[in-house]
Parts: structure tokens; C-alpha cells; sequence
């Protein structure tokens, strides 16, 4: 495979706009932990006229409900969540400034439209892998919504997490462009 | 008469949840080398590595594989003469859960109501429990912890008996290719045949418990087996981002049927199929 691409936090639309389909990357630094009921309070908030619990200006949020850690341990294993249950929420999270996000699986044209505008990338952890990605999380801190347990919003402090971008800021999309050449049906 | 107390299947079961989450079956990790060995796609290989990897560090460490602990589905075998003592079975069995989830560091995924309120029930009860009740004196438990991402994909069909063949592979294959990257393949593909929709179903998820590696023992359905699993890594799907890796088996289960009907239910399950099984 060809090189590693090293991302650090934030993310700025500059540098989200240069990463394509296909590559694979390590980030490091601060990414924001949000699933599905941290989704639906924070575009309820929005609704309401409230400020969301963090600034998500330039920032990663990374679809993810982790297990309970160890004693001992920052996080327990953390792999990525179904992206396409955020779609709903998506394009209001993209308009907070979300320069990244992190989960697994297919998007609605609405979320790859909106990626467009933002200039927003789209990476994939890989699915099931959570014990393996639990080795490059550091400190896991939770910001908001505490009452929702592993669906709580928390910052995590990671050191090379490998991703790929599946989805660019052009549209491009790995998941088909990966898919094709194996299509024999 | 042969007497069981429920204590010790709580303990049992508790041991059970954690071992499933913590150790990939044999054969499925077995299945996951063969596939890297053929993997054709450099982005496949690459994501099989890590799947391979994951499974061992969670071996290692006794970590989850998946933090995706799912719900807990536990197929009983009942011997109709053992006795079970000091309390209800049903209730044993979910202590068993609460208590491996809690000690376990599993996730607790289980909501008590799915519409309105979707209250946590924080210790991952009730399992999902089906009992068969068995000739004999013991008591066989098999437990799987099944993850969402690929239960959401899982879908059923009532076909017509002129549908027949070629209409079952057709219902299989538009479950499988609506799923496509989203079930965290490479998937391990329970499907079952005849019976009512719900025993469709039923069978689709009993025939999971089925090692990847044991075909069904009726040749036509073992046949039938092969040739959806080649069908399916035909698709590109792979592991995740494309390839010829997309499931590492399809396990079929039928049974009778009515004379106008042909249910087919498709459980999808991903690369973490977790299993644990114990006879007391
Ligand atoms: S589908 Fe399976 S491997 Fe993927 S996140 Fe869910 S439980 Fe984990």
C-alpha cells in the first residue's frame, strides 16, 4: 500500500481539501467521540437556539460507543459505528464546521453534498477492529451528556489512528471506486 | 431425576458472555487467514490484516473484539428429565448476562422499550432466549452476542414454492448486496428456509451457531451453500473497501413448510461472530 498520510488536529478545510478516496491515514491529536443520541440532542439544542456542549470548528467527530475501560486502561475497545444512522443529523453537525468525520459504511447524497460545501472528509476506520484501535487512544475525557453513557460526546487523545478516506471533499467514493474492479456477478 | 441449580447457570452463562466477547472462534479465525492468503485487493489485505490482528490482541489482552457487544441471544436445549432448582430459568439466565456484562467491561446495548423512550436497561437483559425441549438429562447452552451494524441488514422474504432456486439465491443476493460494505464484512451469512416467517428467521440465526467451517449435512442445502458463497465474493464488496473477500461462509437451515409458502431470511452477521457454547 502506498504511504501513510499523517494528520494532525485540528483539521482545517485547507487540508481536508487535499486528501482523495483511497488514502490511508494516521491521525493524531484531540477527535470528539458523538453516536446516535448525542446526535439528536445536539441538533435538538440547535433548534432550540442553544450553544452546543463543544466547538466543533475544524474539528473530527468519530462515531463511536466504546465499551467500559479496564481499570487501568484510557478506553476500553472503540471501533467505529454506522455512519448512515448520523445522516439525518449530518448536514446541521457540517454547518457547525465539522471538518472530518470518522465511522463506517455508506452516506445519503444529502451528507456528500454538504461535504462538498464544507469541503469535509469522510474516513473509515476499520469495522470491528475496536481492540486494535483501542491501542492508539490515550485519554478518553468525557465533555458532555454524561447521563448517555457510551453515547456520551468525550474528547479522545489518539496517536496514529489509521483510517482511509472513503468519501472526499470532491465526492469521490471509495467504497464503489473499491468495490468495482472485484465485480464479477 | 438430574437436579441443576440456577446459580450455576448464572455462573456459566456470565463466563459464557465474556469468553464470547473476548475470544474469536477457531474457525472463524481460521477463515480470516484462507481469506487473506486469496484476498485479491491491497486495501483488502490490508484491512484483513487488522481484523486478524484485532481478533489476537483481544485473545491476548482479554478484551472485547468488537465494542459492539450486542444483544445476547442464547439457544436452551432442555433435557426433559433434569430438574432446575432454587428459582426460574429465564431469570438465572439473565443475572448470568448482567452479571458477565458488568464484570466483563461489555458494552450495555439493550433499550427496554424501542419506540419512546429507549431507557438504557444498563446491564444488557433480556437476552433473547429460545428453548427446545430435548430428550435427556441436560441442559445445553449456546450464546452468541450479536452486533447491530450487520443485525440491521439482515432481512426476510416470502417467496412462492415457483420461485425455487434461482428465486431463494435472488433474495439472498439483493440482502446481500443492500447490505454491502455496511455489515462489517467479511460477513458470515446464516440463512433459513421454509417453516413460517418467524421460523424462518429463527433458523436464520440458529444457523449461526453452525461452525463456518461444517457444511450442511443435506447435500442439495451444502450445494446450495457453496454456490451463494461464491456468488457473494463476487459482489467486490470484500472487507469493507472492496475485494473478493466479501463473507467467509453461508450456513443454510431449512425446515417444513406450508404447501403455498417459501420464507427465506437472511441473518447477516459480521467478522466477529461470536459464539460460546456449553453443555451442564
Ligand atoms: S457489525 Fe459487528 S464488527 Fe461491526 S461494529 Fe457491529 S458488532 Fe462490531
Amino acid at each position: 500500500m502506498a504511504e501513510k498520510i499523517r494528520i494532525t488536529t485540528p483539521l482545517t478545510e485547507e487540508v481536508s481539501r487535499t486528501l482523495r478516496a483511497g488514502d490511508s491515514v494516521l491521525i493524531s491529536g484531540t477527535i470528539f467521540s458523538a453516536r446516535d443520541a448525542a446526535h439528536k440532542a445536539m441538533t435538538e439544542a440547535l433548534a432550540r437556539g442553544e450553544e452546543l456542549p463543544i466547538d466543533w470548528t475544524n474539528q473530527i467527530v468519530y462515531y463511536l460507543g466504546p465499551t467500559p475501560a479496564k481499570p487501568g486502561n484510557p478506553i476500553g475497545s472503540c471501533g467505529p459505528t454506522t455512519s448512515g444512522r448520523m445522516d439525518a443529523y449530518t448536514p446541521t453537525m457540517l454547518d457547525q464546521g465539522i471538518k472530518g468525520m470518522i465511522g463506517k459504511g455508506s452516506r445519503t447524497p444529502e451528507v456528500i453534498e454538504s461535504m462538498k460545501k464544507h469541503g469535509v472528509t469522510y474516513f473509515a476506520a476499520v469495522g470491528g477492529a475496536a481492540a486494535l484501535i483501542s491501542k492508539s487512544v490515550k485519554k478518553y475525557t468525557v465533555l458532555a451528556y454524561p447521563e448517555l453513557g457510551p453515547e456520551a460526546v468525550a474528547a479522545l487523545e489518539v496517536v496514529d489512528f489509521p483510517a482511509i478516506v472513503v468519501i472526499d471533499s470532491e465526492g469521490n467514493n471509495f467504497y464503489e471506486m473499491g468495490q468495482a474492479p472485484y465485480r464479477k456477478l | 431425576m438430574r437436579t441443576i441449580n440456577v446459580e450455576q447457570i448464572t455462573a456459566e452463562v456470565a463466563q459464557m458472555c465474556k469468553e464470547a466477547a473476548y475470544y474469536l472462534p477457531k474457525d472463524v479465525y481460521e477463515a480470516l487467514k484462507k481469506g487473506r492468503e486469496t484476498e485479491e485487493s491491497p486495501v483488502g489485505c490490508d484491512v484483513l490484516d487488522q481484523i486478524i490482528r484485532n481478533s489476537e490482541i483481544a485473545r491476548e489482552e482479554d478484551r472485547p473484539i468488537c465494542q459492539d457487544t450486542g444483544m445476547t441471544i442464547i439457544f436452551l436445549e432442555v433435557g426433559q428429565d433434569l430438574h432446575i432448582e432454587g428459582g426460574n430459568l429465564t431469570d438465572a439466565i439473565n443475572a448470568g448476562v448482567a452479571k458477565g456484562y458488568i464484570e466483563g467491561y461489555l458494552r450495555k446495548s439493550v433499550v427496554a422499550e424501542p419506540l419512546f423512550n429507549r431507557v438504557n436497561t444498563q446491564n444488557n437483559t433480556p437476552a433473547i432466549i429460545y428453548t427446545k425441549i430435548v430428550d435427556g438429562d441436560k441442559l445445553k447452552i449456546e450464546l452468541t452476542l450479536k452486533g447491530f451494524g450487520s443485525e440491521n441488514k439482515s432481512g426476510i422474504k416470502m417467496l412462492v414454492p415457483a420461485d425455487g432456486v434461482e428465486g431463494v439465491k435472488k433474495a439472498v443476493m439483493d440482502i446481500i448486496l443492500h447490505a454491502s460494505c455496511n455489515p462489517c464484512p467479511p460477513m458470515v451469512v446464516g440463512v433459513g428456509i421454509g417453516g413460517t416467517m418467524d421460523q424462518a428467521a429463527y433458523l436464520s440465526k440458529r444457523a449461526l451457531m453452525r461452525p463456518t467451517n461444517v457444511r450442511n449435512a443435506h447435500p442439495d442445502y451444502a450445494n446450495l451453500e457453496g454456490e451463494l458463497l461464491e456468488l457473494i465474493n463476487k459482489t467486490g464488496i470484500g472487507p469493507q473497501l472492496g475485494g473478493t473477500t466479501s463473507a467467509l461462509a453461508v450456513n443454510v437451515e431449512w425446515g417444513p413448510t406450508h404447501i403455498a409458502g417459501l420464507p427465506v431470511a437472511v441473518t447477516i452477521c459480521c467478522h466477529a461472530m461470536r459464539h460460546s457454547e456449553r453443555t451442564l
